[in-house]
């Protein structure tokens, strides 16, 4: 049997086992009521719960605090405008066309979010950002860029963002890769990154 | 709020306690630590006798005898159930959450050709090729056709129920592939060659020794240390090699959404993201169920599906692949394998919802006890009992009798399916179709007939002047006494109700003074 | 009120004073209640096991014994909820739905129908813990679920409550099934009694004297198991604390 033949083959089955009910398609709302008013407050400690957790620029310009963190720390990719790629600094510049395995002996990558989702904590990261996706998992740590102003509170309000409709690949990151799978026992960094940490910044203007 | 401001480590994890976070309880780990346990050799699954219906109760009992396995499966998923009621109490929309994700699934089931053919038109749309497979077969030999085509040698694949459904991975070794499962839970149990137990925490029937004696005889590692650090260590450290030099990706699918043409993923240890992005070749295995009609549904289920898994509010992962990347393939292999069938089914087509959160497998008190191997089929536990006989309803005729339905899977059934009530449903239809044991018939009739006649009944009740006391016949159901095997027999008194009713009060019912 | 007593077979069998304290208590609120002789079984054992044309008689039966009361009362939220919900086999006459329709398990009878609001001869001086019979709970609804987002309540706390003297005290897993699970404890033995013998050994550890149930059953099951693991665990139904039994 071809594939054409089972699509037709399925199909028909479909319209013959229909079941003999024919309910509405129903409204999905924003359930948002009761939405915390601080966002970024909801969603640091949700990414905390979720174990990831928010650099603090204590005091710096969060640029300057970005600069601080991948300071000395082996090979960085950056994907972001903030930080510019410098070979004497070992820090990589992410260009589109690069070779995903490239990425492979990267320590710490950085990229930034299109939004956050307060409810879980998680950050939007879409192949416009990241450039090359495994930007997102092969480094062994990840620094995402996140505006404030970009926080939603949940998933309903995320889902009506226009990232789905424009990306062939867009990822809600919530906190590091994880694993419980042996006995419950929770270690970060199972295939993906080892951690995550969210700079809140406001993009460069222009 | 946890603000982290040293730098990250720039060495690995290792052990806890040397650098990683020790005793981690957000996400998917336990909300306690446990207590080591073993080595304990590690009982396995049910026999399997070809065609023979499964004996269940027989691999359970097996699985029971083993008391540190026992102890450690039933904290884990107990505690599942646990964390899972937490996050309950966190969403005051739960209920309606629930209602919404049946309804949405009652809708889509019911507009299913609508809502594939605009999911097909959208995918195309994207530069995803789409393909069609009426059953196990064809969705193997077309994943393997693709790949032959590609001159793939190495696949790197997620999990996918769908896949272990079809034997994906068996058919793809004998044609000449390597396929690598990314998951931890799923490589542990394809280097064990052993079906995965449950369909979210794959090797969770397994102690961490069990771990440590697989590892250390596919991997190479020290078989006498168990710590789970090391051992995941270990996988991420062997796997990582493979996923670089794979030659194509493939993923499950936990939500297709018709508006988009996506497909949705979720894992917590991102290793869907590396097996659809790391090479040149992405295919997915959809069935046909998977099917959602939009982003705001979308929102309803992965809103459920964590939380209702693993109590966690979100898996780490979800990510939406709505088509290739630039300069790579993606290819979505859309399955019946007996689907269609199913929805034509009045009494179980619901069964169709399971959005495979494993939620009533963890409440599931027999599951707890028996481990998902002793179910022999590809789905264990509640849904197992209600999905696996439309597959072979005589090999899987045993199944649904495994359920004291007690009814906490229905509870906790994030599209609200009716697990026992069709678990109940199931077992009429297989008794009718001839489908129980003899001697259980027999029995049944028997009970049937001396229960319809009282005179019949009272003679069978203990005398209360009978020198041996004995339960009765018809609640024993077995000429072997099995109720005595772990319980002591209720004492029997002097006289019945019945008997004590007639001495005082009579037949007229009046209290004789 | 026309009270039809209904007394299910292992409580006639193994419990006669579980169907007397049920009588006792109903004559005490005034129910004029008969206890039709002819009665045996409501049919669950057959239907559970998937043999529903089998206990077509038995269900036939049970409703020729009811059909004339304004009222059923038993104290098993297992068989009534088989009533209730699952009496299928038999041919759904307007006899049938009523017999269905006013069946009724002991507690939510008192709960909802007497609406009593004291037991001033009831004490009980002791430490007991609830179990809800799995059908009672989740089907018959007699007290709020832990799986689900709702409003606490519980019918049978509710009337503990009334009683002098008892204090009620928690388990680990107040909802989880104890394994009786009707033809179950016996087809599938093994699972059976290590639920049980759990659930008795999560009871013990709850330092309570007793267990009650507003099910025979359950209980039935798990005294068997607290045996055989020697606990000193003691069993009474709900039925008897609440006509005043002392102990």
């Amino acid at each position: 049997m071809s594939s054409t033949d089972s699509r037709a083959a399925i199909f028909a089955a479909i319209r013959a086992n229909r079941p003999n009910v024919q309910p509405p398609q129903p409204d999905v709302p924003l359930f948002d009521t009761k939405a915390p008013t601080d966002l970024v407050a909801a969603f640091s400690d949700m990414l905390g719960k979720m174990g990831g957790s928010v650099l603090d620029p204590q005091g710096q310009y969060p640029i300057n605090a970005l600069r601080a963190a991948v300071a000395n720390k082996g090979i960085i990719a950056t994907a972001v405008p903030e930080l510019h790629g410098d070979p004497s600094l070992q820090i990589r510049q992410v260009l589109p066309d690069m070779d995903p395995h490239s990425l492979a002996n990267v320590e710490i990558g950085v990229v930034r979010a299109a939004f956050g989702v307060a409810e879980t904590g998680s950050v939007c990261l879409t192949d416009t950002e990241l450039q090359v996706n495994t930007l997102g998992y092969l480094p062994q740590h990840l620094i995402v860029l996140l505006d404030p102003a970009r926080i939603v509170p949940n998933l309903h309000h995320a889902y009506r963002q226009p990232e789905f409709h424009e990306h062939n690949y867009a990822v809600f990151q919530t906190g590091p890769s994880a694993t419980a799978d042996i006995e419950g026992v929770l270690i970060h960094g199972a295939q993906g990154v080892r951690s995550l940490r969210v700079l809140f910044c406001a993009p460069q203007a222009g | 709020m946890s603000i982290e401001n040293q730098a990250a480590p720039t060495t690995p994890a290792g052990r806890t306690g040397d650098g990683a976070p020790a005793n981690l309880t957000h996400g998917a780990g336990a909300s306690v630590t446990m207590p080591p346990r073993g080595p304990e050799p590690q009982p396995r699954g049910a026999i399997i006798r070809g065609n023979h219906p499964i004996d269940q109760q027989e691999a359970a009992r097996r699985f029971m005898a083993a008391p540190q396995h026992l102890a450690m499966h039933d904290q884990r998923l107990w505690d599942l159930r646990q964390k899972r009621d937490k996050q309950k109490d966190t969403i005051e929309e739960w209920e309606d959450l629930r209602q919404l994700a049946s309804d949405i699934k009652t809708h889509t089931l019911t507009h299913l050709d609508t809502y594939l053919e605009q999911f097909e038109r959208n995918a195309k749309a994207n530069g995803v090729i789409v393909h069609w497979a009426k059953d196990a077969d064809e969705h193997n030999r077309i994943a393997v056709d693709i790949l032959k085509s590609k001159n793939a040698k190495r696949l790197i694949k997620s999990k996918s129920m769908l896949t272990e459904e079809c034997g994906f991975r068996e058919y793809a070794g004998d044609q000449g592939i390597d396929v690598v499962e990314t998951d931890l839970g799923e490589r542990i149990q394809q280097l064990d060659d052993e079906a995965p137990s449950h369909v979210v925490v794959p090797a969770v029937h397994k102690l961490r020794t069990d771990v440590a004696e697989v590892f250390a005889r596919t991997l190479g590692s020290d078989p006498n240390d168990s710590d789970v650090s090391y051992l995941t260590e270990q996988q991420r450290e062997h796997t990582r090699p493979l996923i670089l030099t794979a030659d194509a990706g493939m993923t499950g699918c936990n939500f297709a959404v018709a508006e988009t043409g996506s497909v949705v993923v979720c894992t917590n240890e991102g290793n869907a993201d590396l097996s659809a992005n790391t090479t040149g070749l992405h295919i997915v295995s959809m069935g046909i169920e998977k099917i959602i009609p939009n982003l705001n549904s979308l929102a309803v289920f992965v809103r459920m599906l964590s939380r209702s898994a693993l109590g966690s509010p979100i898996t780490q992962y979800t990510s939406h692949f709505r088509g290739p990347r630039r300069g790579a393939e993606m290819h979505i292999i859309i399955v019946d394998n007996g689907r269609t069938d199913r929805l034509g089914l009045e009494k179980f087509w619901t069964s169709l919802k399971c959005i495979r959160c494993g939620a009533c497998m963890n409440t599931c008190p027999v599951f707890r006890r028996s481990g998902g191997l002793s179910y022999g089929a590809t789905y264990a536990g509640p849904i197992g009992l209600i999905i696996d006989p439309t597959f072979n309803r005589h090999k899987y005729s045993t199944l649904p009798f495994s359920s004291t339905m007690n009814g906490s899977c229905t509870n906790v059934c994030p599209v609200k399916i009716n697990i026992h009530e069709q678990i109940a449903d199931w077992r009429q239809v297989l008794a009718e179709n001839h489908e129980i044991p003899a001697f259980k018939k027999s029995m049944m009739k028997a009970a049937g007939a001396l229960l319809a006649s009282p005179r019949l009944y009272r003679a069978s009740l203990p005398m209360a002047d009978s020198a041996l006391r004995h339960i009765p016949r018809f609640m024993l159901y077995n000429r072997m006494n099995t109720w005595t095997r772990g319980r002591e027999m209720p004492s029997v008194p002097k006289e019945t109700f019945h008997q004590w009713f007639k001495r005082t009060r009579g037949k007229d019912g009046k209290k004789k003074s | 009120m026309r009270v039809g007593l209904f007394v299910p077979c292992y409580v006639d069998a193994f419990h006669p004073e579980v169907g007397q304290a049920t009588l006792e208590l109903l004559e005490r609120f005034g129910c004029d209640v008969d206890y039709p002789f002819d009665q045996t079984c409501c049919g669950q054992p057959m239907t559970n096991t998937g043999c529903h044309k089998e206990s077509k008689a038995t269900e036939e039966l049970f409703v020729r014994n009811f059909k004339d009361f304004d009222y059923i009362v038993g104290p098993s939220g297992s068989c009534v909820n088989h009533v209730r919900n699952n009496f299928d086999a038999v041919e759904q006459t307007d006899e049938v739905k009523h017999v269905r329709e006013h069946t009724y398990e002991l507690v939510e009878f008192l709960h909802d129908v007497l609406k009593v609001d004291a037991f001033p001869w009831a004490e009980f001086p002791h430490k007991v813990t609830l179990h809800n019979n799995c059908n009672a709970l989740r089907g018959l609804n007699i007290a709020s679920m832990t799986e689900l987002r709702e409003k606490k309540f519980s019918k049978p706390r509710d009337l503990l409550s009334k009683v002098k003297g008892l204090e009620l005290v928690d388990i680990t897993r107040p909802d989880e099934c104890c394994g009786f699970g009707g033809t179950f404890s016996v087809f599938e033995e093994a699972t059976s009694a290590r639920m049980g013998q759990d659930k008795a050994r999560d009871q013990a550890k709850s330092g309570a004297e007793y267990v009650t149930s507003s099910d025979s059953s359950c209980m039935m099951h798990q005294e068997g198991c607290a045996r055989r693991l020697g606990l000193p665990t003691k069993y009474i139904h709900i039925a008897q604390i609440l006509n005043g039994a002392r102990a």
